[in-house]
């Protein structure tokens, strides 16, 4: 179908490569305010003294892994504008995201965070060291050399995930390549275009996440 | 807020949902099945001998875990049409689902088949088992077994995932939400019903899960 072809022209790739700008634009924006919220829920999870916390940390951790990122992106869209908030569409796209993310890096927090021995923490308690001073001086050092590698392996998800903001219309990089794909009709070159830029942004995440996880486990 | 809820919408249409719903766990559940299939089979091949193998195994599993699940169900919808085949929206979203599911699914097993000792295998073989017999009770079933609790959590991953089947318009809970939407208007109360259905249905699969692995392997409960 060559004749089928002279349409695509290189403003179209130049439209794709916009359109992966912005899905970039999202997962930044998504992953710093994400870790906000994570480190929120990852340190209530581990709260001992206040169980109440503990299990509003995990119902929300259940409720964000256990329901589609689809739904999660329909309901938040949808529902901001019930409550009368006109949000940029970038803004009310990326809001989900955040809280998909927080829910997600909560668990890595989590686990970051239990990594560290019981007996270190009673050591940092006994030494008279606040709480503050406890996560700070003791439990982070540890905690963030073991988050590293599960979080950019969830980056590559994350990425993933905001392919999703097409379904409301959002014009990140695939709905750049729908819009492309409906007025050329180069379908299969626009998507084999598509999944390659995708697979450009997530496969040094994957490698680099695959690295990190051995590198760890030999000096551990 | 000037906004009326109607909850009467969802609940009034509450057989369409059930429909949908079990829709959902049949194209999930086949495509979970099949997905299995393929991954015992490319975790063999990326721990083949033969070159060839390793690289198309190891390729198609990098190739799928780095695009998203939605290029891939357009990539397959779309190619099967330029190649002359014509299948309906569900079945291709079977294949898809099968084909993503299995990428990841084969890293679980594959971690899964390198946890069993090399010196299992061959005790099984200087017993005198054939080399079926050592694959299917020394290495399959231990490794399925230990794979269980992961496998499951991608399971249910691939199920909550075929929700993006709606966008090809194949039948499941996700399009009879979006159908009912586009005659009611509806849309949070309607989609927000969706949520707490797919939910419970990830409880359910989480259960069965406990439960088939509790009858096959023996284990413990409470382990998911």
């Amino acid at each position: 179908m060559p004749e089928l072809l002279v349409a695509f022209s290189y403003k179209d790739v130049l439209f794709l490569l916009q359109g992966a700008l912005v899905t970039i634009a999202m997962c930044a924006m998504a992953f710093s305010c994400g870790l906000v919220v994570a480190l929120l829920i990852g340190l209530i999870r581990t709260a001992r003294r206040f169980p109440a916390l503990r299990w509003i940390g995990w119902g929300y951790v259940e409720i964000f892994r256990g329901t589609p990122l689809l739904m999660q992106i329909f309901i938040a869209y949808f529902g901001l504008s019930i409550l009368g908030l006109e949000l940029p569409r970038f803004v009310a796209v990326s809001i989900p995201l955040i809280l998909y993310t927080g829910a997600y890096m909560g668990e890595i927090v989590r686990a970051g965070v239990e990594a560290v021995s019981r007996g270190q923490w009673e050591a940092g308690w006994s030494l008279g060291m606040s709480y503050r001073q406890l996560m700070r001086y003791v439990v982070a050092p540890v905690a963030v050399r073991i988050m590293i590698p599960p979080s950019v392996g969830f980056l590559v998800q994350l990425v993933k995930g905001t392919s999703l903001a097409y379904v409301v219309g959002y014009v990140e990089l695939t709905r750049a390549g729908y819009i492309i794909s409906q007025s050329t009709y180069a379908t299969m070159l626009v998507f084999t275009l598509v999944g390659a830029i995708y697979f450009g942004i997530n496969y040094p995440l994957s490698l680099a996440s695959q690295r990190l996880e051995i590198r760890l486990k030999r000096h551990a | 807020m000037s906004y009326t809820f109607h909850w009467e919408v969802p609940l009034r249409n509450l057989p369409q949902f059930l429909w949908g719903a079990l829709a959902t766990l049949e194209m999930s559940g086949v495509a979970c099945l099949l997905g299995l299939l393929v991954a015992v089979c490319a975790a063999l091949a990326r721990l083949s001998k033969h070159r060839f193998l390793r690289g198309a195994a190891t390729a198609y599993v990098e190739a799928i875990r780095n695009t998203p699940f939605i290029v891939q169900l357009f990539y397959v919808y779309f190619g099967l049409v330029v190649v002359g085949v014509n299948l309906e929206a569900f079945s291709v979203a079977i294949i898809t689902l099968t084909i993503n599911c299995g990428a990841y699914s084969t890293e679980i097993i594959r971690a899964g088949i390198q946890s069993i000792h090399r010196g299992q295998t061959e005790a099984g073989l200087s017993l005198g088992m054939t080399h079926w017999q050592v694959f299917r009770h020394v290495i399959l079933l231990p490794t399925l077994r230990v794979v269980w609790p992961p496998l499951a959590s991608q399971f249910i991953a691939t199920m909550l995932g075929s929700s993006v089947a709606s966008q090809i318009s194949a039948e499941e809970l996700t399009y009879a939400g979006m159908m009912l939407e586009s005659r009611t208007f509806r849309t949070f109360e309607i989609f927000f019903f969706i949520t707490i259905l797919y939910f419970l249905m990830a409880r359910l699969f989480s259960f069965l899960f406990s439960l088939t692995g509790h009858k096959v392997f023996r284990e413990a409960w409470g382990q998911l």
